[in-house]
């Protein structure tokens, strides 16, 4: 391994499961020159409010961070696809001068007419912060003037990190839905899907799970969004959190002003997919018809896969893998899902874990994986190196940092287009990593070569 | 047939789905280009994550770029502590030679001065040079980041003042800036050099750390790029070739270059040329050369182009009077319609996210005087409007093909257009950085491409699907 050293400010970043007393440094701004793979608050904000398909995005700023997010993710929508578009005020430097607001209202005028969308929201860029624009005014200004929602989206990149984005946009949310004035009504059986995003499809798989239960889903937060289906959010019974970093904040504000409780679960792998379904049949246990179907079709769609699954386990048995993840708790169910598959997780990381998230992850990990908060491509692949990983599930950033060392890699991410949850998508996921651990490739790479004139050697 | 003027193409406020990106990215991708050395970008952590995953999906490869990493109290207070501090980190890491930084807007406009919170480092750390450019992405596109970093590196590396030891007259080198092109353009024009038996220093050369092998140990720094020594020695060179037609007019304005440093400084010529796409332009590049280098043209290069033309023969009905649509980089989309207009294909709509005054002008001296009035030209541009122009050209005066980089994937895709993709970036497919657009060969490959994705489109709309051409 060439000299890769870790910079000492990271130390308290990196754990090694077995050898020290366990407390990781987390949650806090990453190491200015460390390459961080994190993005900003802006990002943060995006994601969340990303597959809301009616609903127009304007990014406040000079055009780069409107540029290279432009339809960047797989989130899809059965309908109208304005998401897709990439608004940017695109700020010159007269703007910055003397300041962008006359623009960007001019801009949302403008926009708002000619796509007709079912609200705005615009977000507040790095420069925004500074040059002070009252951008709250002007969206007040627009919302009187053409009767949609128009609502800032406070998501100043250097404001914080990528978790603050999420709380930005929930906050966002949140003030959508409180501007729907009709009584509230709890509807009977309901639940609110939040932190699902509709990569891939994968809102309607899950949809289709719970309608089959006979769970009726008030709306989904944010998959294949719509703003007024956001807005009847609160008449569900219930909120079923996945992705919680992302989105916990509006179902804690929903539990405080509506009462409306949350639980959080998972979709990926068998065994929390089945236990994010019962959970929600057990809630609902007053209509014990619901937790009888949820079981018959628990069993079908299980009894589907298997035989599936089993195929590809034999040639995964012992493979290890690496995993570096935006939220930890994607993590816990991939080391379960990997584990169904015969794998062994030996490196295992997040952009914005929390103490508690990591100290999950380390007792569900065997001895010698490494724990890594916020890290960079050099420990990236000196772990995945050292652990010698077969496989690295990671995004577009990864990608390259495994390829290059000659590791299979599968994406999971913001940008794939494959569903990669519940049953079937668990099927998927096993494919994709079959398809790259077994590929015949591998045995090309320089890392794999064996050394001249020992055995083997070509 | 002439073109009714659409003068009046939309113009809005707000830009939707912009055809360009922003300074500090050209700037990155030029110290990819420079041996050793790692980029900073001086702001907040964002804008280094984006550029490098954006930067990820055309190359494949690992694309490391540092932030001094905003905060709040940093935007207040300046970012002197959080660069110093950034440069630190990074040249303990990754041991560079020279570190890149480029301002973002953030950094810009609490307006940090960089280049005094370097000096106080004496531009040096652990004998890594440290390189400024300034790169506020509100005054200019990508493009004008690249320039100005090669610009600033240049200046660095040659300053005023610095003594010409011995300029060998002999082994006559040339310097190139071949601005904003692809790695195989680039693995090109350093084999035509070699052909030429003249030494050449490309700046920027990232076509093998943006294109290198697998590796056998994880490599801080990817291998290749231009090393600074060559470029501190870019001021004895014989020549200086600078490519660009646009970049040639905006020079002739009073914007500094590269090639005007090493000219005004050190008395080393400089000639600009427009990019080498096509024939006529790869003709003037390689006779210019070959006067440069006193060497003929090697009789490999006219036999390259006599097939290419031989072919453009083969092929001429099937493109002729084609209308195109072609977008990108300004000096690129001016070379590209050179190119196409010596085919027999009309770039009706020739657009360009870029913002400099001379795009019209430079489209003008490349396309034929008989041509002009039927083409649009258009900078400033964004794919909406793009794509609204070209819907409401009649019928039969509308774009037949589509010449660009995939972010045109969308228009194309709703105005049931084709589309080639050339140039920056390529998302959607593999091989982006493989795309060669320079020399005959090139324009070779570009040729085919277009008859081919030409034919396809015919075929796919036959009602019998024909088999023989
Ligand atoms: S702030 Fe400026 S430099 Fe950063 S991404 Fe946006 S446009 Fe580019
Ligand atoms: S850090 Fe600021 S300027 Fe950069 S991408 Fe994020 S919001 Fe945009």
């Amino acid at each position: 391994m060439t000299s890769i050293s870790v910079l000492k400010q990271r130390e308290n970043q990196i754990y090694q499961k077995g050898n020290q007393p366990f407390k990781m440094e987390c949650e806090t701004k990453s190491l200015a020159g460390a390459v961080s793979q994190r993005a900003c608050v802006f990002c943060g904000s995006r994601v969340v409010l990303y597959p809301i398909a009616d609903a127009l995005h304007l990014i406040h700023g000079p055009i780069g961070c409107a540029s290279y997010t432009w339809d960047i993710r797989g989130a899809q929508s059965s309908g109208p696809e304005l998401h897709r578009m990439s608004f940017s005020t695109d700020l010159s430097e007269t703007d910055i001068i003397y300041g962008g607001e006359k623009k960007l209202k001019k801009a949302l005028l403008e926009l708002i007419e000619k796509y007709s969308p079912k609200a705005a929201f615009i977000y507040c860029t790095c420069i925004v912060g500074i040059i002070g624009d009252d951008v709250d005014a002007i969206c007040r200004q627009v919302e009187d003037q053409t009767g949609i929602p128009v609502i800032a989206v406070h998501s100043e990149g250097f404001k914080g990190t990528k978790k603050d984005g999420y709380k930005a946009a929930c906050d966002a949310l949140f003030s959508l839905i409180e501007r729907n004035k009709a009584p509230r009504v709890t509807l009977p059986d309901s639940i609110n899907i939040l932190g699902e995003f509709n990569i891939g499809g994968e809102t309607w798989i899950i949809k289709k799970y719970y309608e089959s239960m006979g769970v009726k889903v008030v709306s989904v937060i944010t998959g294949d969004g719509r703003v007024e289906e956001v807005q009847q959010a609160r008449n569900a019974a219930l909120n079923v959190v996945q992705c919680s970093g992302s989105v916990i904040h509006l179902a804690k504000q929903m539990e405080k002003d509506y009462g409306i409780p949350y639980i959080r679960v998972s979709y990926f792998g068998i065994e929390d997919t089945s236990d994010a379904l019962y959970q929600v049949a057990v809630f609902f246990d007053k209509n014990p018809e619901i937790l009888k179907k949820t079981q018959d079709m628990i069993r079908k769609e299980v009894q589907a896969i298997v035989p599936r699954l089993e195929t590809m386990k034999k040639d995964l048995e012992g493979k290890k893998a690496a995993i570096y993840v935006g939220g930890a708790f994607k993590a816990f169910s991939m080391i379960k899902a990997l584990k169904t598959l015969g794998m062994e997780v030996v490196l295992a990381g997040s952009q914005t874990g929390t103490q508690e998230d990591y100290e999950v992850l380390r007792q569900m990990c065997n001895e010698g994986t490494v724990i890594l908060d916020d890290s960079n491509p050099l420990e990236l692949a000196k772990y995945s190196v050292e652990k010698d990983a077969d496989l690295f599930i990671g995004g577009v950033k990864e990608r390259p940092i495994a390829y290059k060392m000659g590791i299979g890699f599968c994406d999971h991410n913001h940008e794939r287009k494959i569903p990669l949850v519940g049953f079937e998508g668990m099927v998927n996921f096993a494919k994709e990593v079959h398809g790259t651990v077994t590929s015949p490739v591998w045995d090309l790479v320089p890392r794999r070569q064996k050394p001249a004139g020992k055995e083997g050697a070509i | 047939m002439t073109l009714k003027k659409h003068k009046d193409t939309p113009s809005y406020t707000a830009t939707q789905n912009a055809c360009k990106m922003c300074t500090p990215l050209g700037a990155t991708l030029v110290f990819q280009g420079i041996e050793g050395c790692v980029p900073l970008l001086h702001g907040s952590q964002g804008c280094s994550t984006y550029m490098r995953r954006y930067l990820i999906s055309h190359f494949k490869e690992p694309v490391d770029i540092a932030s001094s990493n905003f905060t709040e109290e940093t935007a207040v207070f300046g970012g002197g502590a959080n660069l110093k501090l950034a440069i630190e980190n990074v040249a303990r890491q990754y041991a560079p030679s020279m570190i890149g930084i480029a301002t973002t807007c953030l950094s810009e406009t609490i307006g940090d001065d960089v280049q005094l919170i370097l000096n106080s480092m004496d531009n040096h750390i652990n004998g890594t040079a440290l390189v400024h450019v300034s790169t506020p992405a509100y005054s200019g596109t990508h493009v004008d980041g690249f320039h100005g970093a090669v610009a600033a590196v240049v200046d660095r590396f040659n300053p005023v003042g610095k003594r010409i030891v011995y300029r060998p007259k002999k082994k006559k080198k040339i310097n190139l800036f071949p601005g904003m092109l692809s790695n195989e353009d680039l693995r090109h024009l350093k084999d035509i050099f070699e052909d030429f038996h003249t030494p050449v220093t490309i700046l920027p050369d990232y076509s093998e750390r943006l294109e290198g092998p697998s590796w056998e140990e994880y490599q801080a720094i990817q291998k290749g790029g231009t090393s600074i020594s060559a470029i501190e020695k870019m001021n004895v060179a014989v020549h200086t070739l600078e490519f660009g037609a646009v970049l040639a007019l905006t020079a002739e304005m009073g914007q500094k270059t590269a090639g005007d440093i090493l000219s005004k400084r050190f008395g080393v010529p400089c000639t600009r040329l427009p990019i080498p796409i096509g024939v006529k332009a790869t003709d003037r590049f390689l006779d210019t050369l070959s006067q440069i280098s006193g060497r003929p043209v090697p009789e490999k290069y006219r036999k390259e182009k006599w097939r290419l033309v031989d072919a453009y023969v083969d092929g001429n009905k099937y493109v002729a009077k084609k209308r195109a649509l072609i977008y990108g980089e300004e000096d690129f989309v001016v070379s590209m319609a050179g190119f196409l207009a010596e085919v027999g294909i009309i770039p009706v709509l020739c657009a360009s996210g870029g913002k400099s005054k001379t795009f019209k002008k430079a489209l003008e001296d490349t396309l034929p005087e008989t041509l002009i009035d039927q083409v649009v030209i258009q900078n400033d541009m964004d794919f909406t409007c793009m794509e609204e122009t070209a819907a409401a050209m009649p019928e039969d005066l509308r774009p037949e093909i589509i010449i660009g980089n995939s972010k045109g994937y969308a228009m194309a895709r709703r105005l049931k257009i084709p589309l080639v993709r050339v140039g920056f970036p390529i998302h959607d497919r593999v091989g982006g950085p493989r795309i060669l657009h320079v020399g005959y060969k090139g324009a070779q490959q570009l040729f085919d491409n277009i008859v081919n994705t030409i034919l396809t489109a015919k075929q796919t709309e036959s009602r019998i699907g024909y088999s023989y051409m």
